[in-house]
């Protein structure tokens, strides 16, 4: 108990790199998926097949192993060591972002895509013939649906990026588990801390999932 | 409905069976697998390195059976409190701070710390003794190693002798990155992340003679005070029989000479003490 409240300070400080690591993802995350998710709509094969794999090979390998291959893997190849790539890839920060970026970006593609073959094609066609062009079409017709159809199943995104970041202290970050590793390696204690540190990984799913709710509720029309 | 409940239940109690005969008689002896050359895996996954070979030898003497089991070196002292095993034979120095939550035998071989870095480092030539023991005042040999690495980013392995030290404050502020394991240090060393590494000088000489990278050690070598004194085998603090046992076949393997041969051997000199 005494190793528990000890503990938490520490942890605590650590839980705002594990905010950043997951806000700054989820947010680069939307972007990639969303541009991702509109190479799928697309007729030219190229665009589709590149837009395809990409979600296959990121949704169908655990995110350990990208992290591991990012971090670990492109570190060993000396050319991109010498090249510009390395003033990204040599801290263990900016891969961690990389890593989780283009993973939750290959869910996200996947939640975007269903969401925008959701829109019902007599909503396109009423919106052709108030005369919109396509661009006014997709900002103020297709993205508003496809928002509140992804709302639910992006939540759960969310709190998967948010667990997922603890594999950053695989790379020495010290978020919020690296810190709690920290800890149990000189009080040999991991139940009291890890015990902390799930709670406050608790409490922020419990924040994720309302803020989620707040917004459906929004979206709700 | 009735018979997916039988069937739930009968797979549980198969489970249990199965987790039950898991336990036996034999002493089960943690290693790391992970540190080269006191313990590492060949290609095929086995178990080899100076401590898996003792380990047999002592058990040899105690006349008792005994099973080798991997452990991760971040949950090396809770596995063994938990009872995942029975003794700890994984290059673990003997501290104090560790002396609080676990037993040691005594030392079955010497460890000394050493700095590495890639060749060409600005660190190389620094202006220091051979090696230094920290129990003994080393105010001046300190200092110049803090002057060395200021600014300079340090990898180690977490949970380690080494990170302690280097988070003592006993040579400065510096920029600590840790690793689940040394093999991780030197992948990190090599690709430029860091400039410098501390861990046992044997982990750094294995790795450069067996990847052909150019490491090499700087500055002194380093034993006593938060280094410890010496590797034994780690028990639980209830487990008095164990240790004498420990202590006991300790003792013959050294006067037969079984541990000197077998550091020949691992580390091309005798670290037996």
């Amino acid at each position: 108990m005494e190793l528990m409240i000890e503990s938490f300070p520490r942890l605590l400080n650590a839980t705002l790199l594990t905010v950043e690591l997951t806000l700054l993802s989820l947010f680069f995350g939307i972007f990639v998926g969303v541009f991702f998710a509109i190479l799928r709509t697309s007729k030219s094969k190229i665009l589709y097949y590149l837009s395809y794999y990409y979600s296959y090979v990121f949704r169908g390998t655990p995110l350990l192993v990208q992290i591991f291959i990012i971090y670990f893997g492109l570190g060993q190849v000396e050319w991109i060591r010498e090249s510009f790539l390395w003033l990204v890839l040599k801290e263990p920060y900016s891969c961690a972002i990389l890593a989780f970026t283009l993973n939750t970006g290959a869910y996200s593609s996947e939640i975007f895509r269903s969401a925008f073959e959701t829109i019902n094609k007599g909503v396109l066609e009423a919106a052709k013939g108030l005369g919109l062009n396509k661009i006014n079409t997709f900002f103020k017709i297709k993205l508003p649906i496809a928002i509140k159809q992804s709302l639910p199943a992006y939540g759960n995104e969310m709190v998967l990026m948010l667990k997922g970041t603890s594999l950053a202290s695989t790379v020495t970050l010290l978020d919020l588990t690296g810190v709690a590793k920290h800890i149990i390696s000189t009080t040999f204690k991991p139940i009291e801390v890890f015990i902390v540190a799930g709670s406050i990984y608790l409490l922020m799913t419990f924040i994720i999932h309302n803020v989620i709710k707040i917004l459906e509720k929004k979206y709700n029309y | 409905m009735k018979n997916i409940f039988k069937l739930f239940l009968s797979s549980i109690a198969a489970l249990m069976i199965m987790f039950s005969n898991a336990q036996s008689d034999s002493i089960r002896i943690g290693t790391e697998g992970a540190y080269p050359p006191w313990n590492s895996k060949d290609a095929s996954g086995n178990l080899i390195g100076f401590e898996v070979e003792l380990a047999k030898e002592l058990c040899a003497i105690m006349k008792h059976d005994c099973t080798i089991v991997e452990q991760d070196w971040d949950g090396m002292i809770p596995g063994l409190i938990m009872r995942k095993f029975d003794a700890i034979m994984a290059g673990m120095s003997i501290t104090d701070e560790r002396l609080k939550t676990i037993n040691f035998s005594r030392g079955y071989a010497d460890e000394v710390a050493s700095l590495g870095v890639m060749k060409g480092s600005s660190l190389e030539g620094m202006d220091t003794p051979e090696s230094i023991n920290l129990s003994k005042g080393n105010s001046k040999v300190l200092k110049t190693l803090t002057a060395a690495l200021a600014g300079k980013t340090v990898g180690v392995q977490t949970a380690t002798i080494h990170q302690n030290f280097l988070e003592s404050g006993d040579v400065g502020k510096i920029n600590i990155r840790t690793y689940k394991t040394q093999d991780e240090v030197n992948l990190d060393l090599v690709a430029g992340r860091i400039d410098v590494a501390l861990a046992a000088a044997v982990a750094f000489t294995d790795y450069a003679e067996k990847s052909g990278k150019p490491v090499v050690l700087v500055g002194p070598t380093f034993a006593g005070g938060a280094f410890g004194n010496g590797v034994g085998v780690g028990i639980r603090k209830d487990d008095t029989k164990l240790l004498k046992d420990f202590n006991r076949a300790i003792k013959t393997a050294s006067k037969k000479g079984i541990i000197s041969k077998l550091a020949i051997k691992h580390f091309g000199f005798d670290a037996s003490m």
